[in-house]
This record gives structure tokens, C-alpha cells and sequence, in this order.
């Protein structure tokens, strides 16, 4: 069949390519049925056509305007549609916490990196009061102390902030924690090096200040500041720094995979954690602005805020989303 | 697909056009951006970011429930601006400007984990400073792809050429000389369409490199090749 006959015989399928495309990429609305319905159907045809021009030897404008169109189509009928509403749901409800619990051991390692060191410090800065300043410089300290004096009126805020809103509170811990979290998260690619060092500095410098704080007699305003958030935040800290174990494990274990082969995988299993985390923090500077710096609650009262934090944090990432086969 | 598959991958193997075959078994073209346009993108990106600063700095000046949005919106910039831009419009708004787009490496349009992913490891390639490390995995990996993209599986590449489809001049059909195979007629048929462009002088140059009669010279040379790219596309 010669190039002209071949292309009188199938313009018009071609036009209805082209036309179909037009109207289906306008805007994201659910694709009209009738008209979806045919998309896969003549993309088939037309890439069969495009590979017959080719091998043809038909003329190269044809062959790239035919390429172009299926190309085209492919993008279309390949787009991505997520249905926003329902996929945060789901996410929040099943996907978050079953990730999690398939990577429990990375998990605990993580818990082991910030908690061990916390604790490690937090005992030896509450037994020795000159402790914290192997860690922090003199004027940290000092505003350290400033935010949890007991004669502030709003907790844990130094005394130049005594006077912020919780509106900005809130957008500093944002910015503040969850770049944090995705720092823990995305320096795991060095080997694990830079998550490791991040989850125990910070283990360090938290249980320095809850130990140094403690001795110095301001452990009732301190205690009861973190025990709102406390549960969402170091949680959250720590399923950071098991996404960036898991981006550490594809390259120093990747098993019977290529390192890039395991990185993908690894990368891709890492995602849900890290958003997970992210959400948890967003839910604890919204704890941490709002109700943990207001003095008014007494100490007991939030004391057992913290403590149901803690058994429903618990509760939901162990149990939600759990079905007979999950097993874990 | 028709072409075998040793040729196309010696043929892509010299440049930076990669070739992947959809399920409906046609095959896409993808032509990768290498560091330098992406390096002009990010310039182009840093600049409408610090835009967004000076626009946001007025909220410095308002209550605080104007700097605790400050803060976030700070976030939101330094963290999810890509993110935001690339689930939207397939790349951010330099990329945009320099007709580069972010996909997966199997030719779809990109979507939020792998954009999410990519823009998280940001970070790692930024590092030691000034994207060094991006730099050098961009410069080793074939595909151009920074530690980012090797973890989200994406690749940058340019959008679609425009169209170049240019009709073959009408022309008394000729029959060649022997019969010609499928790369000698798209090579003819090539010439047909690109000789509007060429200019006189150029294209009757080339026409007679493949006229059938050696003694025609330059214009009738010309007509001869036009004539058998009619014959091979028409028939007689």
C-alpha cells in the first residue's frame, strides 16, 4: 500500500484521535463515558499504524506525526488520577500503620538510636548539673532555663517570647520539626550516617534538657509542657529515622537486588513512613502551640493528656488497619 | 515494533534519546535533559522563590497570626513548592520555561510519590554544597538522573518537539531506477519534505548525489528526486 492510500484510508480514525484528546486533557473531570470508552481502542490502532508507516519506509513527517499523536495518547490514558479525599483516608486509616508494622525492626532500631541516648543523657545530666554543658553553650542553656521557668506565664517559651501567639508557635514547629523529620529521612542515603546522627543528637540534646531541667527543680513546668506532644513528636522523630534506615539498608544490604534496584524498592517503602511522620507532627505543633504552653490545665490534668496520647498513639499503630492476614 | 532491537539500542547508545515501548506497542521517544538546562531551570526556580519571600515579607509586619502563616508558607516554599508545581503541571515553573518535564521512567506523567520522593532526597544531592553530589550522579548516570531520581525512578526530559509535518511538493510521478528499500524511500521521502526548508541551491546539491541520471544537473536533478519521492508516496 503506497504512503497516500494509507493515509486517505485512516485520517479520519486519526482526526478522532486528535479530537478525543482535545476534549478528554481539558480540565480533570471524570472522562465522559462514551468518549473514554474509545481512547484505549483507537490508541491501539494508531500505534499499530505508527509501527506499520515505520516499517514501511513511509515518509518521516508521517511516522513522527503518528508517533507524536500515540505518544500523546499514552500520556493521557496513562495519567495519573489519584482520587485525593479517599486516598488520605486510606492512608491515614490502614496504609500508614501497616507500613510501619512491616518495618518494625527498622523501627525499633530507631527507637534504640533516639531513645537509648535520651535516656543515657537524661540520667546523667538529672545526677549532674554540669553535664549539659558538655553539649549546649552557656547561652542555649540560659534560654532553656528562661522557657521553663516556673514563674512564666506561658510554658515553654523563652522569655523574649513570652509575648508570640500560638499562631506563630504553630507555624515555627512546623517548619521546625518536620524539616527535621525529612532531613533524618533523606540523609539515610549517606549510608545511614547522617539519620543515625540526627536521631542521637537529638535523643542527647532532649534528655539533657529534660535531665538538667529536672535537677534544677523546673521539672513540673517541663513535664508537664512535653507530655501533650511528647507521645506524636518523638514517635514521629523516630518513624523518620526508620525511612531513613530503610534508604540506608538498600545500599548497605541490598540483598539479591542491585543498589539501585533495592534504593527504588527501599525508597518506595519509605514513602508512607515519612508522611506518616509528617502528618504525626503537623498534629503535634498543633498540640505542642495550643495546649501544651497554655498554664491554665493543672499539671495532673495534662499529665494524663499525655499518658492517653501515648495509649492511643499506641493502640493505632499497632492495631489500625490490622486484618486476619496482616499477621504482624 | 518492526525495527529490530539491536539497531535502536546502538543507535541510542551515542545520544541521549531513549526509547521505551508502550503497551499498545508503540514506541516513545524520550529526550533527556542533561545538568545544564536543569541547572537554568533551578536557577530560574530560585528566583520565583525568593520572589515568593519578598511578596510573603509584608506579614512580618502584621499580627502574629500573620507570622505563624509566614512560617508556614516558608515551609510550604522550601519543602513542597516542586512537589506542588510537578503533580500539577509535570515540572515547576522553570523546568516549564525551559520546555523540560519531570516523568517516570516509563514515559507517564509523574504523580505524587515519586515527585514527593525525588524532592525529599533533594537534600542529599544538594550536598556537600551547591549540588555537588547531584552534579556528579547526573554526570555518571546515562540517563542524567540525580540520586532523587534514581530513588523515585523519574527522569527529566524535554517536551514534545512541535510537529514538523511538511507535505511532499506535487511532482509528476517517476519510477526509480531499481526498486528501493524501506530506509533508501524514507530517506528520499525525507528529503521531499525537508527540501522547502533547504533552500534551491542546498537541495538540488543533494539531488544530484541520488539522481538516476548523473548528467542532470542541478535544478532537473531535483525534479527527478521530488518525481520518485511522488512515485514512492503515491505510486504512479
Amino acid at each position: 500500500m503506497k504512503q497516500q492510500q494509507f493515509e486517505q484510508a485512516h485520517a479520519a480514525q486519526w482526526q478522532r484521535l486528535r479530537t478525543l484528546l482535545r476534549v478528554l486533557d481539558r480540565g480533570t473531570a471524570p472522562m465522559a463515558g462514551a468518549a473514554a470508552a474509545e481512547l484505549p481502542r483507537l490508541l491501539r490502532v494508531v500505534s499499530g499504524h505508527c509501527a506499520l508507516a515505520r516499517s514501511r519506509g513511509y515518509s518521516p513527517g508521517l511516522v513522527s506525526d503518528l508517533q507524536l499523536l500515540a505518544e500523546a495518547g499514552y500520556r493521557l490514558l496513562y495519567r495519573p488520577r489519584p482520587r485525593w479525599p479517599r486516598r488520605v483516608f486510606a492512608f491515614l486509616a490502614t496504609g500508614f500503620p501497616r507500613a510501619l508494622r512491616r518495618n518494625a525492626a527498622l523501627f525499633w532500631l530507631a527507637c534504640a538510636l533516639f531513645f537509648g541516648p535520651m535516656t543515657v543523657m537524661g540520667l546523667a545530666c538529672a545526677a549532674d548539673g554540669t553535664l549539659i554543658h558538655s553539649l549546649l553553650d552557656a547561652d542555649d542553656i540560659a534560654s532553656l532555663e528562661s522557657m521553663y521557668d516556673p514563674t512564666n506565664r506561658k510554658l515553654g517559651r523563652p522569655a523574649q517570647r513570652q509575648a508570640d501567639g500560638d499562631m506563630m508557635m504553630f507555624g515555627y514547629y512546623v517548619r521546625n520539626n518536620v524539616g527535621i523529620a525529612f532531613r533524618t529521612f533523606a540523609l539515610g542515603l549517606l549510608f545511614g550516617v547522617g539519620s543515625v546522627f540526627i536521631l542521637g543528637f537529638n535523643g542527647l540534646v532532649t534528655g539533657a534538657a529534660a535531665g538538667h531541667l529536672t535537677q534544677l527543680g523546673y521539672g513540673e513546668p517541663f513535664w508537664s509542657f512535653v507530655s501533650g506532644h511528647s507521645s506524636l513528636e518523638l514517635t514521629a522523630i523516630a518513624v523518620a529515622g526508620s525511612a531513613g534506615l530503610l534508604l540506608a539498608k538498600a545500599l548497605l544490604a541490598p540483598g539479591r537486588r542491585t543498589r539501585a534496584a533495592a534504593l527504588r524498592a527501599n525508597a518506595a517503602e519509605a514513602l508512607p513512613l515519612i508522611v506518616g511522620a509528617m502528618c504525626l507532627l503537623l498534629l503535634a505543633a498543633a498540640v505542642e502551640a495550643f495546649w501544651s504552653s497554655s498554664p491554665a490545665p493543672a499539671p495532673a490534668v495534662k499529665y494524663a493528656v499525655g499518658f492517653t496520647g501515648w495509649l492511643l498513639l499506641g493502640a493505632y499503630l499497632t492495631l489500625a488497619g490490622r486484618e486476619a492476614a496482616d499477621g504482624a | 515494533m518492526s525495527l529490530p532491537a539491536t539497531p535502536i539500542a546502538a543507535r541510542t547508545a551515542i545520544d541521549t534519546l531513549r526509547r521505551i515501548e508502550t503497551p499498545e506497542g508503540a514506541d516513545i521517544a524520550l529526550r533527556l535533559a542533561g545538568p545544564v538546562p536543569r541547572a537554568a531551570a533551578f536557577a530560574l526556580d530560585a528566583l520565583l522563590r525568593l520572589g515568593a519571600y519578598l511578596l510573603l515579607t509584608p506579614l512580618i509586619a502584621a499580627s502574629e497570626l500573620g507570622l505563624g502563616l509566614l512560617l508556614l508558607m516558608l515551609f510550604a516554599i522550601e519543602w513542597l513548592y516542586p512537589v506542588l508545581f510537578e503533580i500539577s503541571r509535570g515540572a515547576t515553573p522553570g523546568k516549564l520555561a525551559l520546555g523540560l518535564r519531570v516523568v517516570h521512567d516509563d514515559a507517564t506523567p509523574v504523580a505524587g510519590p515519586a515527585s514527593l520522593l525525588r524532592n525529599l532526597l533533594r537534600v542529599v544531592d544538594f550536598l556537600p554544597l551547591f549540588y555537588a553530589a547531584g552534579l556528579v550522579c547526573t554526570l555518571i548516570d546515562r540517563d542524567f538522573r540525580r540520586l532523587g531520581d534514581l530513588a523515585a525512578g523519574t527522569l527529566v526530559v524535554y517536551a514534545d518537539p512541535p510537529p514538523r509535518r511538511a507535505s511532499i511538493p506535487q511532482r509528476p510521478p517517476r519510477r526509480p531506477p531499481r526498486p528501493l528499500d524501506a530506509e533508501t524511500q524514507r530517506a528520499i521521502l525525507d528529503f521531499a519534505e525537508r527540501s522547502n526548508r533547504l533552500g534551491p541551491q542546498r537541495s538540488a546539491e543533494l539531488a544530484e548525489l541520488i539522481a538516476d541520471d548523473p548528467h542532470a544537473g542541478g535544478g532537473a536533478a531535483l525534479e527527478q528526486v521530488l518525481g520518485m519521492a511522488n512515485w514512492a508516496a503515491r505510486g504512479r
